[in-house]
């Protein structure tokens, strides 16, 4: 990554020195190795610029604002990021030829929590090493397979190809996870309803509706979303009972279907861990036997299985317990 | 504050006997806006409708509740009665106490339980009613059949009659669908090209009238007395303008080995063709599949042959765009495929032949030149056996559920046509039931039985084998309580209809809908059996429903007399009920662009305030009233809610839920 970082680094400062952008949006180092955020950078201040496994967060959602400001914007989109960009492109809420994409490599992300879980504490960096991880701590260097730390959403990522790119920095073939994508949702779907119900009742109930989820979903961007809207009659309120904090996210989640790219930004954010991006996989995976496949943000198009009618759909009545 | 009066019809018995009306006013007068109740016998009577205006009056009403059938019957009614009384014709719900509640409980307490629910739940969306009114648009005076079988041809007939444009639009080279295929007509035994083919000639020559032939529909926009339609005109490779139907170009042809559709692909025609004799457009046509020149690019001679330059190799589909006021669906049936029932031998023996074939083989037009000769050897067959409702009646799944309606009398008139032209020839007819309802009718069949001998067997076939060169016939006869077989020379499949496959496409084109036969479903089965639940789209033939031509030509002028109504007004009153956009939540995604049916959804860029004497251009949705028709698919789909409609608010569908279930 390291290599790539340099490279990434390298296009930055050229294209705001030539002037071709106006700004960049990346990644910044915070306190410690693992709090790395999304940022904007200018000509004058490429300060903290980083680029390494700690660099999950997806950059497409911050166009939507910064594109409104004028000029021109060059990003860094991992192979997933790029899938929102396009879905962002399909609700008109970036301005393409504002935008210039670069596509970078991704061996997958790595969650700090993990590391943590397994005793790894004082976390000083980390370094990646084909299927190793080296985590140098204030205790000395540890090391663990790479797999073992990868965050929720990079165990299975769905896809290394980019959607969209202007130019790509690769320089290592990625690692492909995708064949396991649907695994979670098998295992609900094999739960009786009991279970099932049982297993997002405990989830949910950890909800402390801190809206990070909306917030950091690229298929949220509503001027006005309902949860802020007094008029919605389900504005701001906090999980009085079971049953709403339940119904905000099975709102949402309507909301996102049929556009959510899977791209797990919802669960990485969650303080209280709760895997939400099952949800929606569980839609997607429902789409693709329903109406076949289809990968939010692969093509621009607002087309999707949702909204799209065909002669060819299921009709409802031959659709018994979720299966054609 | 609204002031809501609430009108409890008793429909005779129909609602009074299962709902007790008396509780039911009783409980609504206490709810709250309601400051009026009360019950009458018929409430839709003149009496009626005078007991409501007086309420509106005498109490000052603001909106009106009628609990009664259901809105699809009177709602129109009770808006003009309270249009009448000078309250805003939108003011008025209907709760709808008699198909979804009287006519489907037995209990009455239940029944009563029920009614005051629903009527409680229209109080509650009508309180959040507002006045509204209604735009008008204008009408296109030109209608668009589908379809140019006799339904089509009858339908564009009578509405050119009346002064209209029409066009008609055939996927196949000509006119005439199946009748045209037909040898001699039941009842009355008359020919059937005589009496086709003068008013194919009549579609041709009327000045009104527009045939596009070998053309399909390929987009459908718009909405009553507004569509706008693309229609594809599929290439010919012969130029109509130029062709004069002389048929040289037929005779030069070298590629001889086509199947014949018309004759039901019974003997062969060339490469280039005229279907049939007096086909309409009397213009060739080259099948792209059989010709020479076209696939490998040798040959030529047609074109070298023609007289005046009509033949066009390079000829691609082009395309035609048209308004419409009114549209006409009259896309017909096809026999169903008989894959399903090799019980029968249909695939293994040429002398087996649907009932359509048949009518070819006993045509002076058709492959044999009318002598009825069987196709293996040519022969004339000497026993003939039908075997009726194959396919038909058949709840097993392999075949269709219903009752094909017009195989036994068509089978009356094969055995009688043939014991009349053969009468050495033995006709035996296998049936379930003979149904032969209708003017004329059961008479036509008993001369089959009683003047012409034809033999009747009541009981079903098991299977059709072939013997050395003999095809038996083995079933029951029930009457007789015995097991049968029959040695024969040709088998006749009455085989059952559908409607043709492109009905699916169709319907989803034009947003009308298909039962589960995939058969047009009308408006209203009773009073409104030429209507499809689209407004200015209409439905003819056998598309609707298995029929003969008799109940095709009414049905076809009853559609006329409805398209010749709507063409004849010069403004439409719109829907109100539409769609409308809370611009400042909208997010300009385009999911509701995509979902909306009708294509009423556009998007402009406008400039909005955002604090701090700042303002922002974003992309917004608007919706043209004129073409929404109020479906609501883009009120469920916006996800922040800036999508709402007229009079079905969300939030009066949500005040509805919570009324039904307040206990
Ligand atoms: C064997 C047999 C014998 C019969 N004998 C008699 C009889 O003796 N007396 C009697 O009264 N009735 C008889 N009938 C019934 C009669 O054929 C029908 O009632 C009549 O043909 C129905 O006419 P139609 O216009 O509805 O359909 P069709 O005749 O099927 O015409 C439909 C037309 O629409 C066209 N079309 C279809 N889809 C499209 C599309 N998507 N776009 C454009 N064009 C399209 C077709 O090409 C066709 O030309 C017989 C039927 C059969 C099968
Ligand atoms: S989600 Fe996929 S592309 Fe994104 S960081 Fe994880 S593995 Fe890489
Ligand atoms: S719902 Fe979650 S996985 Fe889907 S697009 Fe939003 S953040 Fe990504
Ligand atoms: S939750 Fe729904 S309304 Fe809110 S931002 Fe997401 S999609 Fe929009
Ligand atoms: S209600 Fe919405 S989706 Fe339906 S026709 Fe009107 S604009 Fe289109
Ligand atoms: S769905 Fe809603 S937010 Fe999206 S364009 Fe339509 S009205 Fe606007």
């Amino acid at each position: 990554m390291q290599k790539i970082e340099e490279l990434m680094y390298k296009r930055a400062s050229e294209m705001l020195e030539s002037g071709e952008v106006d700004r960049v949006i990346a990644w910044k180092k915070g306190e410690t190795c693992y709090d790395v955020s999304p940022a904007t950078f200018t000509k004058d201040n490429l300060e903290g610029f980083v680029y390494d496994a700690f660099c999950g967060a997806n950059l497409s959602k911050y166009l939507v604002e910064e594109s409104k400001k004028g000029g021109k914007i060059l990003v860094f989109l991992k192979p997933c990021d790029t899938y929102s960009f396009n879905q962002l492109l399909s609700e008109h809420r970036i301005k393409r030829e504002n935008v210039y994409v670069i596509g970078i490599e991704c061996q997958g992300k790595i969650d700090a929590n993990k590391l943590q879980k397994k005793g790894i504490d004082g976390i000083l960096s980390v370094e990646e090493k084909g299927d190793k991880l080296t985590v140098k701590t204030l205790y000395g260097d540890k090391e663990i397979a790479f797999e073992e730390a990868l965050s929720v959403k990079c165990e299975t990522c769905k896809s290394k190809e980019f959607a969209v790119s202007d130019e790509t920095i690769v320089l290592n073939e990625m690692r492909d996870n995708r064949e396991k994508r649907f695994e979670a949702v098998e295992r609900l779907e094999k739960m009786t309803e009991e279970e099932r119900y049982a297993f997002w009742q405990a989830e949910l109930s950890k909800c402390i509706r801190c809206n990070a989820c909306r917030n950091v979903c690229p298929a949220c961007t509503c001027t006005h979303c309902v949860f802020d809207n007094d008029k919605s009659g389900i504005a701001g309120k906090a999980n009085a009972d079971s049953f709403e904090e339940k119904l905000f996210h099975i709102i949402r989640s309507y909301h996102v279907a049929g556009r959510c790219t899977d791209c797990g930004e919802c669960s990485r954010v969650c303080p209280q861990n709760i895997p939400l991006h099952l949800i929606n996989r569980k839609y997607i995976k429902d789409m693709n036997e329903f109406y076949g496949e289809y990968q939010a943000g692969a093509a621009v198009t607002a087309l999707n299985p949702i909204v799209d009618f065909t002669k060819e759909d299921v009709e409802a009545a031959t659709v018994v317990g979720g299966k054609k | 504050m609204q002031r809501i009066g609430v009108f409890i019809c008793h429909c005779g018995s129909n609602i009074a006997a299962t709902v007790d009306v008396e509780r039911v006013t009783e409980a609504l007068a206490k709810e709250p806006g309601v400051v009026y109740a009360v019950n009458y016998q018929y409430m839709c009577s003149e009496n009626g409708q005078q007991l409501i205006k007086n309420a509106i009056a005498e109490h000052r009403l603001t909106g009106i509740v009628v609990c009664s059938c259901s809105p699809r019957m009177h709602e129109a009614t009770f808006r003009k009665t309270a249009e009448a009384a000078g309250l805003n014709a939108y003011m008025v719900e209907i709760a709808n106490i008699r198909e979804q509640c009287s006519w489907i409980h037995k209990d009455i307490e239940e029944a009563t339980e029920k009614a005051i629910v629903l009527a409680r739940t229209a109080v509650a969306k009508i309180l959040l009613d507002k006045p509204l009114t209604a735009g008008e648009t204008g009408v296109t005076k030109r209608a668009l059949v589908i379809g140019g079988g006799i339904a089509g041809i009858q339908a564009a007939l009578d509405i050119a009659d009346a002064g209209y444009e029409v066009d008609i639009v055939e996927k196949r080279p000509t006119i005439g669908g199946r009748m045209a295929q037909l040898d001699k007509t039941f009842p009355t035994l008359d020919c059937s090209a005589c009496i086709l083919t003068p008013k194919m000639v009549d579609c041709a020559q009327s000045d009104k009238i527009n045939i596009f032939s070998y053309s399909e529909v390929e987009e459908v926009k718009g909405f009553v007395g507004n569509f706008d339609v693309k229609i594809r005109k599929k290439a010919r490779h012969v130029d109509e303008t130029k062709c004069t139907g002389c048929g040289v170009c037929m005779a030069s042809c070298p590629s001889k080995k086509g199947l014949n559709e018309f004759n039901m692909n019974l003997n062969n025609r060339p490469a280039i063709y005229i279907p049939f004799a007096q086909a309409i457009p009397n213009v060739a046509i080259i099948d792209p599949e059989q010709c020479l020149k076209l696939k490998s690019d040798k040959c030529g001679l047609c074109q070298r042959k023609c007289g005046v330059g009509a033949i066009d190799y390079k000829q691609e589909d082009s395309f035609v765009e048209r308004k419409y006021g009114a549209i006409v669906v009259a896309t017909g049936f096809r026999p169903i495929k008989l894959d399903n029932f090799n019980e029968f031998g249909y695939a293994d023996n040429k002398d087996v032949v649907t009932s359509l074939e048949l009518e070819r083989l006993m045509n002076a037009a058709g492959p044999t030149k009318g002598t009825l000769l069987r196709p293996s050897d040519g022969k004339h067959p000497k026993v003939i056996t039908f075997i009726q409702c194959v396919g038909s009646r058949d709840v097993s799944g392999c075949g269709k559920p219903y009752c094909s309606k017009i195989c036994c009398m068509y089978t009356a008139k094969h055995a009688m046509l043939i014991r009349e032209k053969y009468p050495d020839t033995e006709v035996h007819v296998f049936y379930i039931d003979i149904r032969t309802p209708g003017k004329n009718y059961d008479e036509f069949y008993r001369r089959a039985v009683e003047q012409y001998g034809v033999d009747y067997i009541k009981g079903m076939v098991g299977k059709v084998y072939n013997e050395n060169g003999k095809l038996m016939v083995q079933g029951s006869d029930l009457l007789d309580n015995k097991q049968i077989v029959i040695p024969s020379d040709l088998v006749v499949l009455a085989t059952a209809i559908e409607p043709d496959p492109s009905v699916r496409d169709i319907a989803t084109k034009l947003t009308i809908s298909i039962d589960t036969n995939d058969f047009l479903t009308e408006a209203h089965a009773k009073l409104r059996p030429v209507e499809s639940p689209t407004a200015g789209v209409f439905l003819a033939g056998v598309c609707q429903g298995p029929k003969d031509v008799p109940e095709t030509v009414s049905q076809a002028s009853a559609c006329a007399s409805k398209v010749i109504g709507l063409l004849a007004k010069d403004k439409l009153k719109g829907n109100p009920c539409v769609s409308h956009v809370d611009e400042n939540m909208c997010t300009g995604c385009s999911q509701c662009e995509q979902v909306c049916p009708y294509g009423a959804i556009t998007y402009i860029d406008k400039e909005f305030r955002i604090g701090g004497g700042k303002t922002e251009t974003r992309r917004v949705a608007s919706v043209n009233p004129a073409v929404c028709q109020g479906c609501g698919a883009c009120t469920v789909t916006c996800p922040s809610g800036a999508m709402d409609l007229y009079g079905f608010s969300s939030a009066q569908i949500l005040k509805e839920v919570e009324a039904i279930c307040k206990r």
